[in-house]
């Protein structure tokens, strides 16, 4: 099937715009008749569960952590990207949508991207407004950064942890509509499944964590805004309780996977140190603004660092990319990490590491600066290596980070699935084959605070359906789907706790479809996957009961998703035969192994139907059409 | 390493619970404190055992899931950092490490080594927010910051929520949380306009769930991962006094 | 009374209430203390302080009301706020190490019970006269009050000289804390001043116990005579 993003035409400038005033309206009165599901409380669902309920609709939040403010989205250090252009350097909106969708490899759709880049400025105002307390200048005014992927200065920044107070903004615009009573707010409660009636998405089936209640909720539309996959690969930068169910179950009702194998392997996380480990930890692509990558020329150069003369020391990243330098984006920097280290010059235990090293930046700039704007990053580099990086560069090594895949949504961010809406990371729809830093957060935002309110009432005022009964059997047929899900979980009566099985598939995931694809890994990988997952159901344990806090039940239906989600991920790397962004294939490789994809065949979403258990599923298109770029190579040089 | 865990175990929030002992044996010193208690779980999974429940997330000290009381200090030892943050080189071979839960009345034990701290959230509620809707807001440059306010509402607002200063305070009190919600908005521009009316209502709804009050003791400092100042109860105060008695 | 009511209804306001009646009640020690280093100057010097009081009775007794509802505004603050903080924590840890609370900070309610009874014993002592009512009714040759006579052979019994003393202790501790306390509390605390501040609670009290105990002590040694010879 060829499938319709529903773009709407006209230039490109003026896509947004004209849309939103061709979108049919609810009335201010009727609002409050329609009920809104949103799951997940991140930058987005947070950013859309506030300003729907501003709106006057119903809205019930959920979240399977204790408070909305937990969501993942609190852990992004670096900043937010707008194109605000307050330093004067020649950014614009056009310069933001290029850079974007340039560094998403031309893997994304342009009216999409370039909508992002037109309310990016919305998004900063907003904020402010909220109190996100964004680094200034002495003179009052905002400050900004350079980030990797662009060679102005558009992302602004509240110290390294942007991410926290933005959400924390998001957060607070949500507290006082719960406090006001528009919003329901459900914590520790997780979705486990969707209700689809008549082919619309009319309710979840959740789990309360507290009581082990398994409860049927309706609505007039379900939004999901419940992050991304990376804890597919078992260590990633993710918090170690993020996980694919709420999109992956969604998948399983109908609504199709888009791009699973475009993920993002960020190249400056703290390197793994023993099989002990629960996670990674990022360390923010902004310390590249300051830091120099380099490692020894030298093969198995085992002195300590300090002991390599400057010139035996390999800048790589200035060498390889000299206009971008360090700054070069996330794909780029990584495989260039990858092949210093294959090549045997990597540093640190087992030669998985690249250094990077601040003694320039502390020279040029005085250790105060320095301190000042990475301290926070330094001390918790400090605390888990128990290395001084004042003193030695800190080791890096590149670690899966963020999902550029995932849901498929048209231009309004609804699903194939009428009623589902589906956004920020979980949805696919603006990063491409790779996302620049500081745009996650400017998309969940720009999802939730600008673009959802509009199109999600442009649903209800066209498709004028009642709000199921949560007793039609559509919702205990759910239910029931479930409760067996559950049971079926407890009854493996086997030994192993399931983390060993999902470390067992991120370890496969990350050697097989990691940094670099092969069609041999990929199919590696697809061979080993079921095995995994027929141990899984023959050997894990699940201890306790249904009843009360299980954490072992909650990790063990994640785990269960993971082990099938990961076979849709192989395929489609496997089935996508070009390199680009995130996804590279060896075999698709230009001579200085960047790179190389294939327009003619490849310029498209590819998004996945279930078809049911131990089916292939199958690969619908939606071809990108370039009207206002070029499809140019991507050159860093 | 060799360890002796006591750790709280308690079935739900209405059973009674009590210490349970393990010895941990293969402790790293580049594990992480829940890393270590990941291990464990794992062995007493594998011996069909219910796993030591506990609360985490991020695990890099930036979301506040993690909330152990470690020999007695919240987050254990060593400051400015959360319980994920903590490894276990700062621990000796043989050494014996009581593990326990926050403990406050309206932070009440669910199971285990996890407390209820959704009183937080309902404080937040009553006024931790600047009343305004997405589309209104003026240009973001409008109104400048000067950078030393914004510098301190930083500061306030790096609180990560964990409830560390509740289960130090020998008051169980939730000052320390609460005045920094209130500096972070109050010390901005944009914040003003709510300024005394948040304090008024944050307050009150802190002291309808419960907690205790503040009596200088600043160990809600000494344990806060985010090493955020007392300097900002000093400021709660102030404003509070203001508004009870000044402003209509 | 809206106002009072709202603040004794926080725990905020109960602190503000507990700090402005501290405030009064340290006030009056420290002045208390001065008044009362006057016997090192001789039974003339103090006998007349005490008679300049008598002589302006509105004063002295505005003084003793002001005096009584900080004390009694003290106490009611002290008991609420103490209620209130231990039924903020029903279970307690079974291990708690605290970093920085000191000794003082913790045991301010017990301390202050200490010293309520204390300054009932003092007050019968001193200001009715109900435990030596012997000392109480001696006058001066100029007819007054002898306050000098009083205090020396109260403070020559050893028990009463030991109670007075052991008092100073829970009085030490409790200034130490709370006058530190005040100015966080006001809402004082300013990175340029708080050493100033930090200190001055222990420096207060440390002058209070020095200069109160030195009475007594000094009476046990002798170096406060009477009768008083060669006048």
């Amino acid at each position: 099937m060829i499938l319709d993003g529903h773009v709407p035409a006209g230039p490109l400038e003026q896509k947004w715009d004209r849309h939103r005033n061709q979108l049919a309206l609810v009335n201010p009165a009727n609002k409050r008749k329609y009920h809104v599901i949103v799951v997940g409380t991140g930058l987005a669902g947070a950013s859309a569960a506030a300003t729907l309920a501003e709106l006057g609709y119903q809205v019930s939040a959920f979240c399977f952590h204790d408070s909305p403010r937990r969501a993942h989205s609190i852990a992004a250090q670096g900043g937010i990207n707008a194109a605000k252009n307050y330093q004067n350097d020649g950014d614009s909106v056009w310069r933001l949508f290029y850079d974007t969708i340039k560094g998403g490899d031309f893997r994304s759709r342009e009216a999409n991207v370039y909508r992002l880049a037109q309310v990016s400025v919305n998004i900063i105002d907003q904020c402010v407004a909220q109190g996100v307390p964004f680094a200034r200048e002495y003179g009052g005014l905002l400050a900004n950064r350079s980030f990797g992927g662009a060679q102005v200065s558009r992302t602004f920044y509240a110290r390294g942890q942007t991410g926290q107070q933005l959400l924390l903004g998001a957060y607070s615009a949500m507290c006082r509509q719960i406090g006001l009573g528009q919003i329901k707010m459900y914590p520790r409660t997780e979705m486990l499944d969707l209700v689809v009636v008549e082919g619309h998405a009319k309710g979840i089936i959740t789990r309360n964590l507290v009581t082990g209640e398994i409860q049927r909720h309706a609505a007039d539309a379900v939004v999901l805004a419940t992050g991304g996959y990376g804890n597919v690969f078992y260590l990633s930068t993710n918090a170690v309780n993020s996980n694919v169910t709420a999109t992956y179950r969604a998948y399983k009702r109908g609504a199709f996977f888009a791009n699973p194998c475009f993920t993002q392997i960020h190249p400056t996380c703290i390197p793994v140190t023993g099989e002990h480990q629960s996670k990674l930890t990022l360390m923010s692509e902004s310390l590249r603004n300051d830091g120099r990558v380099w490692v020894p020329k030298k093969k198995g150069d085992s002195r300590p660092p300090e002991q390599i003369p400057e010139e035996e020391r390999d800048y790589f990243l200035e060498r390889m990319y000299p206009s971008y330098g360090n700054l070069a984006p996330r794909d780029i920097a990584s495989r260039a990490a990858k092949r210093v280290c294959d090549e045997g010059r990597g540093v640190g235990p087992g030669g998985l590491g690249v250094y990077l090293d601040f003694s320039d930046a502390i020279r040029r700039l005085g250790i105060d600066v320095v301190r000042e704007r990475y301290g926070n990053l330094f001390d918790m580099y400090r605390e888990i290596t128990d290395e001084d990086p004042y003193k030695v560069p800190m080791r890096i090594y590149p670690a899966v980070h963020y999902t550029m895949g995932g849901l498929w949504v048209d231009y309004n961010l609804m699903s194939n699935l009428p009623g589902l809406f589906v956004i920020g990371e979980a949805n696919f729809s603006d990063h491409g084959a790779n996302r620049l830093g500081a745009s996650a957060l400017m998309q969940g935002l720009a999802d939730g605070y600008f673009i959802l309110p509009y199109t999600i009432g442009d649903y209800f005022a066209r498709s004028r359906r009642s709000r199921p009964d949560p007793d039609q059997p559509e919702f205990r047929e759910a239910e029931e789907r479930t409760l067996r899900g559950i049971e079926r979980l407890l009854a493996i009566n086997g030994k192993h706790p399931v983390d060993v099985f999902h470390r067992e598939l991120g370890k496969l995931l990350w050697d097989n479809c990691g940094m670099s694809r092969s069609e041999a890994s990929l199919r590696h990988a697809l061979e080993e996957i079921p095995k995994i997952r027929e141990r899984f159901w023959r050997e894990a344990r699940v201890t306790g009961g249904p009843e009360g806090i299980n954490q072992a039940l909650e990790r063990a239906g994640r785990v269960a998703d993971f082990l099938e989600f990961a076979e849709l991920l192989c395929l489609d790397a496997l089935e996508r035969k070009e390199s680009c962004g995130g996804h590279f294939r060896e075999e698709f490789q230009t001579e200085d192994g960047e790179a190389k994809r294939d327009d003619e065949n490849f310029c498209h979403v590819a998004a996945w139907e279930y078809r049911g258990e131990n089916e292939r599923p199958l690969r619908h298109v939606e071809p990108l059409r370039f009207e206002f770029v070029d499809l140019t190579t991507r050159s860093y040089k | 390493m060799r360890l002796t865990l006591r750790i709280w175990r308690q079935k739900d929030a209405n059973s009674p619970g009590g210490f349970v002992t393990y010895v941990k044996d293969h402790v790293v010193p580049d594990m992480s404190f829940l890393e270590m208690l990941d291990a464990l779980n794992r062995e007493i999974v594998e011996r069909g055992e219910e796993p030591v429940a506990f609360e985490s997330d991020c695990r890099e000290g930036i979301c506040g899931s993690c909330s152990l009381v470690i020999n007695g200090i919240p987050h254990g030892p060593g400051r400015g950092k959360a319980s994920c943050q903590l490894y276990m080189r700062h621990f000796r071979d043989g050494d014996t490490i009581t593990v326990e839960p926050f403990r406050a009345k309206p932070f009440p034990v669910l199971r285990d080594l996890i407390v209820d701290r959704s009183a937080f959230d309902r404080i937040m509620q009553a006024g931790g927010f600047i009343s305004v809707n997405t589309g209104g807001a003026p240009e973001a440059n409008t109104i400048p910051v000067p950078k030393q306010d914004q510098e301190m509402a930083m500061d306030a607002a790096a609180c990560i929520g964990c409830g560390a200063c509740v289960a130090a305070c020998k008051n169980a009190s939730a000052m320390l949380f609460v005045a920094a919600k209130v500096s972070h908005l109050g010390l901005l521009p944009q914040g003003q306009p709510e300024r005394y009316r948040r304090v008024r209502n944050m307050v009150a709804q802190m002291d309808q769930e419960g907690f205790g009050g503040c009596t200088n003791t600043f160990e809600c400092e000494a344990v806060c991962p985010k090493q955020i100042s007392v300097r900002f109860i000093a400021r709660l105060n102030r404003d509070y006094f203001r508004a009870t008695l000044l402003e209509p | 009374m809206t106002w009072f009511r709202a603040l004794f209804r926080s725990t905020v306001g109960l602190k503000w209430l507990m700090g402005t009646s501290g405030l009064v009640l340290s006030g009056f020690v420290v002045v208390h203390m001065f008044g009362n280093l006057q016997i090192y100057l001789g039974p003339d010097a103090i006998n007349a302080y005490a008679e300049s009081l008598r002589k302006m009775p509105l004063l002295l007794w505005a003084a003793r009301i002001v005096l009584l509802a900080a004390f009694l505004l003290h106490v009611l603050s002290a008991v609420r706020i103490t209620q209130l903080n231990r039924a903020a924590r029903p279970t307690p840890y079974e291990l708690w190490s605290p970093q920085v609370t000191t000794y003082a900070a913790r045991t301010m309610f017990m301390g202050g019970v200490i010293l309520a009874g204390f300054i009932v014993y003092h007050l019968a002592h001193f200001t009715f006269g109900l435990t030596h009512p012997d000392h109480f009714k001696l006058h001066d040759a100029k007819g007054r009050h002898d306050v000098y006579a009083m205090v020396v052979l109260g403070f020559r019994q050893p028990l009463v000289s030991l109670s007075y003393l052991l008092a100073m202790v829970p009085l030490l501790l409790h200034l130490q804390h709370g006058v530190s306390s005040f100015f966080q509390t006001f809402g004082l605390n300013h990175p340029r001043y708080n050493r100033i501040i930090r200190a001055l609670g222990p420096i207060v009290s440390l002058i209070v116990f020095l200069g109160n105990c030195s009475i007594p002590l000094a009476v046990l040694a002798g170096l406060i005579p009477y009768p008083v010879v060669g006048k």
